[in-house]
This record gives C-alpha cells, sequence and structure tokens, in this order.
C-alpha cells in the first residue's frame, strides 16, 4: 500500500514517489535544486570547500540509503538539510582543523556584544541610550543592488563567513535557506531562545556589516 | 517641574518608555513574534514616535531579505552526471 505521509506537502510527496520509483528525472531536479545550497550550508560546519563537497556527496549517498525509510514527518527540505547536518558533525568531529563543535550556546560566543555600536546613542541626558546618530535610509531595492554587485556580495558572504559558528549556523539555516525556527531548533538540538539569542547577534552583525559598506560608516568593529 | 521636563515625560511615556537602544535588542524577539502583549504595545508606540528606530527595522528587514535571495552556482555538470549514475545503480541495486 503506498504510504502517504502526513509531514509533506502534496509536492513533497509527490516527488518522494517518484523518488522511489526510480525515476531518474525526480532525482535530477532534486539534485539541481539542493546541491548548491546544501554546499554552502556545509560550509557553516566544515573548516573547508573541499571537506565541504565531501560532506554533500555523503549526504546524497545517504539520501538514497535513506528514501525507503523516509517517513516524512518532515518535509523533504527539512530530512535531506538533517542528513547534511549529521554527516557534517561527524566529518567535524574528525576533522583536526575543524570548527569545534561546542554546545550551541550563545554564552561562549560574545552573548553582551551590543546589537549596535553604543556610540551611536546618546551617553547622556534624559533622552539617554536613545538614537545620537540616526540609521541612515536604505532604499527598497537594497537587497538587489547588493546582491548585483560583485562587491556588495563579497561584502555580505564575509560577514557571514566572519560570524563565530554557532551564529553562522543559525543565520544560514534561518535567513538564507529560509528553515522555520521551529526546524531549526530540531535539526541543531537547541531551545527556542537559545535561537533567538542566536539569530539575533547573527542579523544584527550582518545588518552593521551592511550598514558600513552602505553609509560608509557605523564604527569600525 | 519644566515645561520642557514635561515634555520629555510625555514624549517619553508615548515612546513606550522603552529606549532607542532596547528597541535595537529587541528587534529579532519583536520580528519573531515573540513580545508578550505589552511589550508589542510599547514597542510600537516607540515606533510610532522614533524615526531612527523605524529605519533601524526597515534595515533589518531588509538584510534579512538580502540573505534570503544569495545567489547560488548551479551544481557543476560532472557532479551532476556523477551523482545521477549513483541513482541509477541505487535503482538497479
Amino acid at each position: 500500500m503506498e504510504d502517504t505521509p502526513t509531514g509533506l506537502t502534496p509536492e513533497d510527496a509527490k516527488q518522494l514517489r517518484s523518488l522511489r520509483n526510480g525515476d531518474e528525472a525526480a532525482f535530477a531536479a532534486l539534485v539541481d535544486r539542493y546541491h548548491s545550497p546544501l554546499l554552502r550550508l556545509a560550509m557553516a560546519f566544515v573548516p573547508s570547500h573541499a571537506v565541504a563537497e565531501e560532506v554533500v556527496q555523503e549526504t546524497w549517498l545517504g539520501v538514497l540509503e535513506g528514501l525507503s525509510r523516509f517517513e516524512g514527518r518532515s518535509s523533504l527540505k527539512t530530512w535531506i538539510y538533517r542528513i547534511l547536518i549529521n554527516r557534517a558533525k561527524t566529518r567535524g568531529v574528525r576533522e583536526s582543523r575543524s570548527v569545534p563543535f561546542s554546545p550551541l550556546g550563545a554564552s561562549s560566543e560574545d552573548a553582551d556584544e551590543p546589537a549596535v555600536d553604543p556610540a551611536r546613542f546618546r551617553s547622556t541626558g534624559y533622552w539617554v541610550d536613545h538614537w545620537a546618530e540616526p540609521p541612515g535610509v536604505w532604499d527598497d531595492d537594497t537587497p538587489e543592488k547588493l546582491l548585483l554587485s560583485k562587491e556588495g556580495l563579497a561584502q555580505i558572504e564575509k560577514a557571514i563567513a566572519g560570524l563565530p559558528p554557532a551564529q553562522r549556523k543559525v543565520i544560514t539555516l534561518r535567513d538564507v535557506e529560509g528553515l522555520s525556527s521551529a526546524e531549526v531548533c530540531n535539526i541543531l538540538a537547541i531551545s527556542e531562545t537559545n535561537q533567538r539569542v542566536l539569530l539575533h547577534r547573527a542579523r544584527s552583525r550582518v545588518r552593521r556589516a551592511l550598514a558600513r559598506y552602505l553609509e560608509g560608516g557605523d564604527s569600525p568593529t | 517641574m519644566t515645561r520642557d521636563d514635561l515634555k520629555n515625560q510625555v514624549i517619553d511615556y508615548l515612546a513606550g518608555k522603552l529606549t532607542c537602544k532596547e528597541v535595537t535588542e529587541a528587534i529579532t524577539d519583536y520580528l519573531e513574534g515573540s513580545l508578550s502583549f505589552v511589550e508589542w504595545v510599547r514597542f510600537q508606540m516607540h515606533l510610532g514616535m522614533c524615526f531612527g528606530c523605524r529605519r533601524y527595522l526597515r534595515q533589518m528587514r531588509l538584510t534579512i531579505r538580502t540573505l534570503g535571495a544569495l545567489p547560488v552556482e548551479p551544481i557543476p555538470p560532472a557532479i551532476r552526471d556523477e551523482l545521477i549514475q549513483r541513482f541509477r545503480s541505487w535503482k538497479g541495486g
């Protein structure tokens, strides 16, 4: 009897059936859609591009091995990402140069770093801690402008790559790959609160890097 | 109390008695929908009064949108072919 998993969208369920039936086009579509995002995600977990590529290869093998057993409690995407992260963790432990797999606590990663350079706020008077130097105005097409310029794109990638490891993982899964907060908590085995703190630090840092690039200000650090 | 003191207190009240610094630290909770109702109301009041924080919120939303639109390189054809080969042998085996 055909199982119709409950956690899947109709589209996912259809794709899963095709894959199990050995439909090559369905697998090619899966590879086209997820290979490069998987590589990008792997880079948040392992120290080098070469290792990330190996992890992605292993992930695809894991997908093939797991296809018949996948119960559809999560979306196909989340399931594939979870396989990748499990492989990456195994690799991360093995690699000597690896980013340490410390518990994903915010505590170890400059938990008290302010979102905005304190110098942007008033330091005295009735309106202490209100803007002394308010943020600049960004146009609606800022994302497009940034992403279409080689330098803008490089700035964003540099900002993400420069984040502390746990922040990088969370922002990559949430904002770059578009997973929900529940999915990210589940995949990384962290609490909602912890996830939110890491996301906050990460987003604040990336915003700051972009502001520095776009406005040529907002503090050197 | 001087007239200025009174004015400050009224503005402070209307701005949810939140500082801009507090807004920048609560912004993710706001965007994630995890503020309590009272906190949310105060946050909204502050936004209504403060153009700096409205700009900040806008920058944050644009940052998130930028991250969500990051392009990826297409998969190299050789790797794609190799993976499809794997699928064939998986299918056969």
